[in-house]
């Protein structure tokens, strides 16, 4: 870089009263430029300054960031109520300026950020709170009078959707619950083996992986899937669809989303549980039957036998109907959070995570109640 | 058109969805400082050739070269670097909504720039005074109206002074006081920066004020189907077609008529 290129400011004063401030060089993609505080020195030390002038004869090459130290000068002129002439700067950066002032910053535009106060944000937290428990039963109110309607036959319900949704949460979620549920009762049946063993009761193996296959793991395995798997897929379509306004869409045409688009998906989910659920418990056997019959002295029969016997039909019941109602609570969550959603991106990505946060928790806390409902109804 | 004085140019350019052809044999030569306009009827493809011109889609057939070098015909690495030269406006502002306006526009100018953080802050007040967003900093893109998001982003466009902008329909969704303020804004644009730009819309008033040099992409032959000024075409194209299209059908309606 010669030395002419090296970006420059001096402050002199021409006149009595005249600042001139000279610029020179390259001031173009330079990493450091000279500091605007030079001209706010200037200011300072001569009060008695009533106008400011550039010099920019020797000035190379300028860009953006030129264009805003100026102005940042020429505000700090402006809040001395000294004059500025623009005359000496080049033409263009003259046009950029007036360009810059002829929209004056809005007065109340400016974000102020207060401090708000503990007690007002507990408050703000408790009142929010209130809000989330209002709308969680305003849903479910209009999801029952959607229900209502339907069973009325007055719903706008379309059962293909309800087929496609069905596809979507059954058929297709096939691998994933097989997967999981396999190794679950492949886990369960080494636990069990390894304690079992030592007392000579390995045969009991299947009666521990058969009771809590049916009775828990299997549904709430599948609950949890599905929560991660279609909960969250369903908040991040109607959130979607919030945002491209297609459910403003749907209400401009008199069709009410809920009936429209969380029935169908309620329906389907509801519809494909208890098939998952069966479905799980037998592969969850399966990976117990694996671990047995291969590591235990458990001939094959014996431990179907076994298993036959340990299982329960209310115990079985008890878990498909435990699945349904997980499925159902997946997909209210899903819905819910997506319908609540806002109208951006990051929006729908809170909503999805919502979805699948409360829907996990809603599984757990009510498989929880089901637990101790079951104890004291002796099932 | 000296050599050198050409910015763009597309050469043979076709561009195609599989094998669905949306146009072949495009060639144009934009000059730099210039203003120039593709326009054309919906579905002619226009959105299309701008996203082979800003990288997003590869042509397939043809290239585009800027400054005289190769644009598709280079590496992914030269082009990511002829790309920061580049300053695009997206139709819906594009803006990213979870940043507020003064991170969008500080964002390219972090990641490519080393000026220090204060020189990075008085650039976005500048950028944003420039399209009248002044004190809108910490706003974020939904608290804002539609015009206010448009204008926000064509000052993303400019962070980084680019050497050529891209306009995707910008005075889409303004009102006609806000879309002359934007075709001033272009205007000033090239004048003071020098910027080379192109636009792609077909809103008549603006073409007529802001086009130095323009072509009609044609959705039937799906090519180029005249070349020019606009108002020279207007007026002196022996294609009834353009002539109709740059006088909204009245041209078609005088001819019935007589």
């Amino acid at each position: 870089m010669t030395t002419s290129s090296i970006p420059n400011l001096f402050v002199e004063q021409a006149s009595p009263g005249a600042l001139l401030a000279r610029v020179s060089g390259n001031w173009r993609q330079q990493s450091t430029l000279p500091a605007v505080e030079l001209v706010r020195e200037a200011l300072i030390k001569e009060p008695s300054v009533k106008s400011v002038a550039f010099d920019t004869t020797d000035l190379t090459g300028w860009d953006s960031r030129f264009v805003a130290l100026i102005s940042q000068c020429i505000g700090m002129a402006r809040g001395r109520d000294i004059d500025v002439r623009y005359d000496g700067l080049p033409e263009g950066v003259q046009r950029l300026l007036r360009l810059v002032q002829a929209v004056p910053e809005k007065a109340d535009a400016h974000r102020i950020f207060v401090r708000t106060s503990f007690f007002r944000r507990v408050g703000e937290r408790m009142i929010q709170g209130w809000e989330g428990i209002l709308g969680l039963f305003t849903f479910l109110g209009q999801s029952l009078i959607a229900l209502a309607n339907l069973l009325r036959r007055r719903a706008q319900c379309r059962w293909v959707d309800v087929v496609e949704v069905m596809q979507q949460t059954g058929p297709q979620a096939l691998g994933i619950v097989a997967m999981i549920n396999f190794l679950v009762g492949l886990i369960l049946a080494f636990v069990g083996a390894v304690e079992l063993v030592r007392f000579g009761a390995s045969i009991y193996v299947a009666d521990l992986v058969g009771i809590a296959t049916v009775r828990e793991m299997g549904c709430i395995m599948t609950g949890i899937i599905l929560c991660g798997r279609t909960g969250a897929a369903f908040a991040a379509q109607l959130g979607t669809m919030k945002v491209n306004e297609e459910i403003s869409a749907l209400q401009t045409f008199g069709l009410s989303p809920i009936e429209f688009l969380v029935l169908p998906r309620m329906i389907a989910m509801v519809l494909m549980m208890p098939f998952l659920c069966v479905f799980a418990d037998l592969i969850s056997i399966a990976g117990g039957y694996l671990v047995s019959v291969s590591m235990l002295d458990v001939s094959s029969t014996e431990y179907i036998n076994r298993t036959i016997q340990a299982i329960e039909l209310k115990g079985f019941l008890l878990g498909i109907v435990k699945g349904t109602f997980f499925g159902l609570l997946v997909a209210y969550t899903g819905c819910l959070r997506g319908m609540q959603s806002g109208h951006t991106a990051a929006a729908v990505g809170q909503a999805t995570t919502r979805a699948v946060v409360s829907g996990i928790s809603a599984i757990i806390a009510s498989d929880g109640i089901f637990a101790v409902l079951c104890n004291a109804l002796r099932i | 058109m000296n050599t050198e004085d050409v910015k763009i140019e597309i050469k043979n350019l076709g561009m195609a969805y599989g094998p669905y052809v949306v146009m072949r044999d495009v060639s144009a030569r934009v000059k730099r400082g210039s203003i120039f306009v593709i326009m054309g009827e919906s579905g002619s493809g226009k959105s299309t050739l701008l996203r082979a011109m800003i990288g997003l889609q590869p042509p397939a057939q043809g290239d585009i070269s800027y400054g005289g070098q190769s644009f598709w015909g280079s590496d992914e690495e030269t082009r990511n670097a002829q790309v920061r030269k580049f300053g695009v406006l997206f139709q819906s502002a594009a803006l990213w909504s979870s940043m507020t306006l003064a991170e969008n526009i500080d964002l390219p100018l972090a990641q490519y720039t080393d000026w220090p953080q204060a020189d990075r802050r008085e650039v976005v007040r500048l950028k944003l005074a420039l399209v009248g967003l002044s004190g809108f900093e910490d706003y974020y893109p939904a608290e804002i109206s539609g015009g206010m998001r448009k204008r926000a982003g064509l000052a993303r466009a400019m962070a980084l002074d680019p050497e050529i902008l891209f306009f995707d329909e910008p005075s889409a969704g303004l009102d006609p006081v806000l879309s002359r303020n934007l075709d001033q804004l272009i205007l000033e644009l090239r004048d003071t920066l020098g910027a080379t730009i192109v636009v792609v819309t077909h809103e008549l008033a603006s073409i007529f004020t802001i086009a130095d040099d323009s072509m009609f992409l044609d959705a039937e032959s799906r090519t180029v189907r005249a070349q020019g000024n606009p108002s020279e075409l207007r007026d002196h194209c022996p294609d009834p077609k353009i002539r109709t299209f740059l006088t909204r059908g009245e041209f078609a309606m005088r001819g019935t008529t007589q």
